[in-house]
């Protein structure tokens, strides 16, 4: 479905998720994470920016290849994405959620 | 002779071999499969054995049955893959190939959590995800006499993703059976958002597990298993006490593949989405469990999967251009306990939706709902398995891609 996210017409996931990820930019990036409760800082961005490319890559994410990265260690990424780090970094990202089947 | 080399003689390698034996000129060609074991499991199965559903016989047989005559069946460990060798290492021989198929599927890599494949290892904390943990868990479940049972699963991606809520939709079914339902917390712990993840799932299921009395634990990334407090705990330093855990864990490719240097952080071979063709390898094709590609891993994407490579192979020793077929389409039952299943069939873009499947408007079968039929289906899975599956035969009436007919979108 559609929605404005920062001025911007975007097509979303009923959950929230930006289902194409050429309509991403910061400025979508930073009103997603304002939506959940996050202020992003340079800190933040590093992290989507590596996550953007992992997704690029089609490398697996999940948070246990987070903690083999060397990007950073889980400890901070649930400090820098509270709640579940995996689902609100992928959807400051703009790119899928991590999910099963169905 | 040439040489087509099957690594792998599970669901995806030994159906290979059973399309490419009559295709192939047995004058020019030699086709060689291996394995490292001589038993072929019916994987699927491992989700019933513990429930005392089907016998050992039921899910294994010998392997060699399933491989057509005039292909040479080799059971050796497979050491390493030398692509710009054309070659493959096993433990005491070396094959050159001029083609590749690599099948070498996926599976559990328990290590990879801390304390999970600890002291309490098939004593009080299981895998169904391997004849051994799917045989003890069910000696397991005869004597149990109740209390907090945990199902879990550690990280995505899994083969066949929807097992472990199938699991616990059946331990409901099972205690139930058992007249010990009262006796038994069950609770489902999932890294993900929630049981389900797709919206129209989400929609449509959600109140199986209300219905059943299953908590639901989710964005759950496991930290390490406690084996002295019987608890799991995770990053968030949240724990989840058991008395019996089923856990899935991560899966993994097969240690050949990052031997060989040829997969990514989960060793799965990075492979072309629609041709089935490696990304850095022109002789090289990857099916089934052991591929990266965003399908679920499952014995009936490595069926579709099959057909569409069979096809490719004979276009690329002619020289011409692959078919981008393959569109990530499966099609699975899931168990709902109670003698029911749901019946999903979906494909890289179309996420499971209901409706009548495979005739619009007649069925019989139906799309994400429960029914008593798609039980059966679900049950008749084995028979088509080893009878039809296995030999490359085609399903009647569903086809390689997947079909919006019937679907309510
Ligand atoms: C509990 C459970 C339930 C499931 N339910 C379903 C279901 O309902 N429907 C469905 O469609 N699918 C289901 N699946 C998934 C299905 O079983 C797999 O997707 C399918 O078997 C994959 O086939 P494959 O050939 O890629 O891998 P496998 O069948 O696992 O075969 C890989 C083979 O490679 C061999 N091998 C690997 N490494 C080496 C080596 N180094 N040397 C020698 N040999 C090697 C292994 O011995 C093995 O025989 C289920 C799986 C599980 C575990």
């Amino acid at each position: 479905m559609e929605a404005v996210l920062a001025g911007i017409n975007v097509m979303v996931s009923e959950d929230g998720y930006l289902t194409d990820f050429s309509q991403w930019n910061k400025e979508v990036g930073t009103e997603i994470a304002k939506n959940e409760g996050i202020k992003m800082t340079d800190r933040h961005w590093e992290v989507i920016a590596w996550i953007q490319e992992q997704v690029k890559a089609e490398k697996p994410l999940s948070i246990r290849g987070i903690k083999k990265s060397g990007v950073l260690d889980i400890k901070e990424f649930y400090k820098l994405f509270p709640g579940g780090p995996l689902k609100v970094s992928t959807k400051i990202a703009g790119v899928h959620k991590p999910k099963s089947c169905i | 002779m040439k040489q087509l080399l099957i690594l792998g003689a599970g669901t995806a390698g030994t159906m290979m071999a059973n399309h490419m034996r009559p295709k192939l000129d047995k004058k020019e060609w030699q086709i060689t499969i291996v394995d490292q074991y001589k038993t072929h499991y019916y994987q699927p199965g491992f989700l019933f054995l513990p429930f005392d559903i089907y016998t050992e016989d039921q899910v294994k047989k010998a392997g060699k049955k399933f491989i057509p005559k005039g292909v040479s069946y080799v059971q050796k460990k497979i050491e390493q893959i030398f692509p710009k060798e054309n070659k493959v290492k096993l433990e005491d021989q070396t094959i050159n190939y001029d083609i590749l198929i690599i099948a070498t599927g996926s599976k559990i890599a328990p290590e990879e959590v801390e304390g999970m494949k600890g002291a309490n290892w098939h004593k009080n904390v299981f895998d169904f995800y391997t004849y051994e943990g799917s045989l003890a868990l069910r000696n397991k479940l005869r004597t149990f006499k109740g209390g907090k049972m945990v199902v879990h699963f550690t990280e995505m991606p899994i083969k066949c993703p929807v097992a472990p809520l199938e699991f616990v939709f059946l331990a409901d079914s099972y205690f139930n059976k058992k007249g010990m339902r009262d006796k038994v917390d069950l609770t489902f712990v999932t890294p993900l958002g929630g049981a389900f993840t797709k919206p129209k799932a989400t929609a449509s299921l959600s109140y199986l597990l209300k219905e059943k009395n299953i908590k639901v634990v989710t964005d759950f990334a496991i930290e390490h298993v406690d084996n002295d407090k019987n608890q799991i705990v995770d990053y968030a330093d949240r724990a989840v006490d058991y008395d019996l855990l089923v856990t899935v864990p991560t899966n993994m490719g097969d240690k050949l593949i990052e031997r060989s240097g040829m997969g990514d952080d989960l060793n799965f071979v990075p492979t072309h989405h629609n041709t089935l063709q490696s990304l850095d390898i022109e002789n090289v094709f990857v099916i089934g469990d052991a591929t990266n590609v965003p399908a679920s891993k499952a014995g009936s994407v490595a069926h579709f999967q099959a057909e569409t490579l069979t096809d490719n192979l004979l276009l690329y020793i002619d020289g011409k251009p692959l078919k981008e077929e393959f569109d990530g389409h499966a099609n699975c039952f899931i168990e709902t306990g109670n003698n029911k299943a749901l019946l999903i069939d979906f494909n890289y873009t179309q996420e499971p939706v209901k409706g009548n499947f495979p005739f619009s408007g007649i069925g019989p079968l139906k799309l994400l709902t429960e029914s008593i039929l798609n039980h059966w289906g679900k049950l008749a899975f084995r028979w088509i398995y080893w009878h039809m599956l296995l030999k490359g035969i085609a399903i009647p009436f569903v086809s390689r891609n997947m079909s919006l007919k019937g679907k309510n979108i």
